[in-house]
């Protein structure tokens, strides 16, 4: 905001205790016990006896030795770009869709969005039966005559990520929906019509009018999809619980598994700490990529 | 023109279509629901045989009636205190100029970044240091703290949208900083206090792996936790299961249906924070 000198007198500023409640909360709930993982990261704690040691680096030394880390690491990776293109390109559609003349366009919005409010544990343990080998999907299948397509969904190791990301695009493709909406309505609707008279295609229009000005709404579906993505964790614990073996592990339920089944709690803080460093390379990253974008747009 | 209607025509039937197949899980979800175990044809068939008893069960043993109490005692006071002490925080750190703001937010960044599987474990410690572990103060402390970095970042992007003049008359015609920010300011943050107001119930009632970890061995329980519970205890009845996910979803979608317009505003608003 500008100031213009001398046209106002102003205030005296806010004073600094007005941030101390929020601050105090702040940092009792997440500066200090992160500060404090960071240093767990280095050492062999087991969560319980005050006596650990510190170990240096052994936990990352650890984890680039065992195999199922690093599949997790990729999976988590895998999952989250899946997740980004699939969940986005299918909300934008549907955006495209009911941003039109059709008549049940504002029905069809509220529809589409309602998965998006639901607990997503309780999604995931309803699609674990659908997709089990006698639930509905199977039995769908069955019934339009693709027999030979039925599926195992969440045992077949081959095809249970697949599935996980299915689940996620079904209840979150309405959320970016509603964002990429949110941006369509800012799109000038005589422009748009007077590209049409003037004989543009579909598009075209779409990309020298529309997708400019839906650039804002790109920024933000991305980074919650591909963040969502990475620290993905009820949908996988209720429909596979990481499995069949290690084929759906994803680093936040190995996360999980380390400190609350096998005690490991420095080895699960260090993946943690590997979590946190890719969050945080990802969100960086793509926000000064978006940005970028954003202003050649504008 | 005959041409255009043509295509409108098409892509209503795509559109409709597209429901259905969101709808598709909800309608399995509700048959298996209200059909007695002894019902095994095709999921897909309409029952014939409609009964309640799955429900009455699935709240009995389940003891959702105390899940939900929990839920909503948990998300409405958390939510409130995350409101009150982010809004409140913003205010110096959207007007001042200092050092010490321009620190703040950068920590307040930061939060934003963090993910909250860092902090788990460590304040899983504190937690249980302080007596907390297995009682809802753990999640409601838990909360406040937790979405302070999103809250505050959008309270302090709105404020800056807005001009400082009605502050300052306030300020200069005699009254304190409090009075400006209660009376003058808190009510022209109201379309931003309605986004973080959804934005952070759903996330909060939604939440699994924090009640999961701070209320685990305990008798007190959210939905989530609730649910997750009933699943491991009655593995493959799944009539009974469907019946407990009916139970805790109808709370949810009765709210989102009466409230749809601001929930989804909410939802679409923080594009223009």
């Amino acid at each position: 905001m500008t100031t213009t000198p001398n046209r106002h007198k102003r205030g005296p500023a806010p004073p600094w205790w007005f941030a101390a409640p929020a601050m105090l909360l702040f940092a009792f709930v997440v500066l200090v016990p992160s500060a404090r993982g960071v240093y767990y990261a280095f050492t062999d704690w087991d969560g319980l006896s005050p006596d650990f040691s510190w170990i240096g680096l052994g936990n990352f030394t650890t984890m680039v030795g065992d195999a199922t880390a690093r599949q997790a690491i990729w999976h988590t990776l895998l999952i989250a770009v899946a997740i980004t293109i699939i969940q986005n390109g299918v909300g934008l559609l549907l955006a495209l869709g009911v941003n039109s003349m059709i008549k049940s366009r504002n029905v069809l919005r509220v529809l589409l969005f309602a998965p998006a409010v639901v607990t997503p544990i309780v999604t995931a343990y309803l699609w674990r039966n659908l997709l089990g080998p006698d639930g509905a999907v199977n039995s769908l299948l069955g019934a339009v005559g693709l027999t030979s397509w039925q599926q195992d969904w969440l045992g077949d190791p081959q095809l249970a990520l697949w599935a996980v990301v299915g689940v996620i695009v079904w209840q979150f493709a309405g959320y970016s929906m509603v964002i990429f909406l949110a941006g369509l309505q800012s799109v000038p609707k005589e422009i748009y019509e007077a590209a049409a008279i003037d004989g543009t295609g579909p598009v075209r229009r779409f990309w020298s009018i529309v997708r400019p000005l839906l650039a804002p709404a790109f920024t933000i579906n991305l980074m919650l999809s591909i963040i969502g993505g990475i620290k993905l964790f009820d949908q996988v614990f209720a429909l596979t619980g990481g499995g069949p073996g290690h084929a759906t592990d994803t680093i936040s339920t190995l996360i999980y598994k380390e400190a609350f089944t096998l005690g490991e709690f420095g080895y699960s803080i260090a993946l943690a700490v590997v979590l946190t460093i890719i969050v945080a390379v990802v969100s960086t990253g793509q926000y000064f990529f978006l940005a970028r974008n954003e202003r050649a747009a504008s | 023109m005959n041409r255009y209607r043509w295509r409108t025509f098409a892509l209503e039937f795509v559109m409709i279509a597209a429901a259905v197949v969101v709808a598709f899980p909800v309608y399995v979800l509700v048959n298996l629901a209200i059909r007695p175990a002894s019902d095994t044809s095709s999921p897909l068939r309409p029952t014939t045989r409609p009964t309640l008893d799955n429900f009455t069960e699935a709240w009995r043993e389940g003891a959702l009636g105390g899940a939900l109490t929990n839920s909503v005692i948990v998300t409405t006071v958390s939510v409130f205190i995350v409101l009150a002490v982010s809004s409140l925080a913003a205010y110096p750190l959207a007007r001042a100029t200092a050092k010490w703001s321009r620190g703040m937010f950068l920590l307040i960044m930061l939060g934003l970044v963090l993910p909250f599987q860092l902090a788990a474990l460590p304040l899983y410690q504190s937690m249980r240091d302080l007596g907390l572990l297995g009682s809802v103060w753990a999640l409601i402390l838990f909360y406040s703290g937790l979405q302070v970095p999103f809250t505050t970042f959008l309270y302090i992007g709105f404020m800056r949208a807005l001009p400082r003049d009605f502050e300052d008359a306030a300020l200069i015609d005699g009254a304190t900083s409090l009075q400006a920010f209660r009376y003058v300011l808190f009510p022209m943050l109201k379309p931003i206090t309605v986004t973080a107001l959804v934005l952070n119930a759903i996330s909060v009632w939604n939440d699994f792996f924090t009640p999961l970890l701070y209320l685990s061995g305990s008798d007190q329980q959210t939905v989530p936790v609730a649910i997750a519970g009933f699943v491991g205890q009655y593995v493959s009845e799944w009539n009974l299961i469907f019946a407990a996910l009916v139970i805790s979803i109808v709370p949810i979608l009765a709210v989102y249906f009466a409230l749809q317009r601001s929930i989804i505003n909410g939802f679409a608003g923080g594009l223009k924070g």
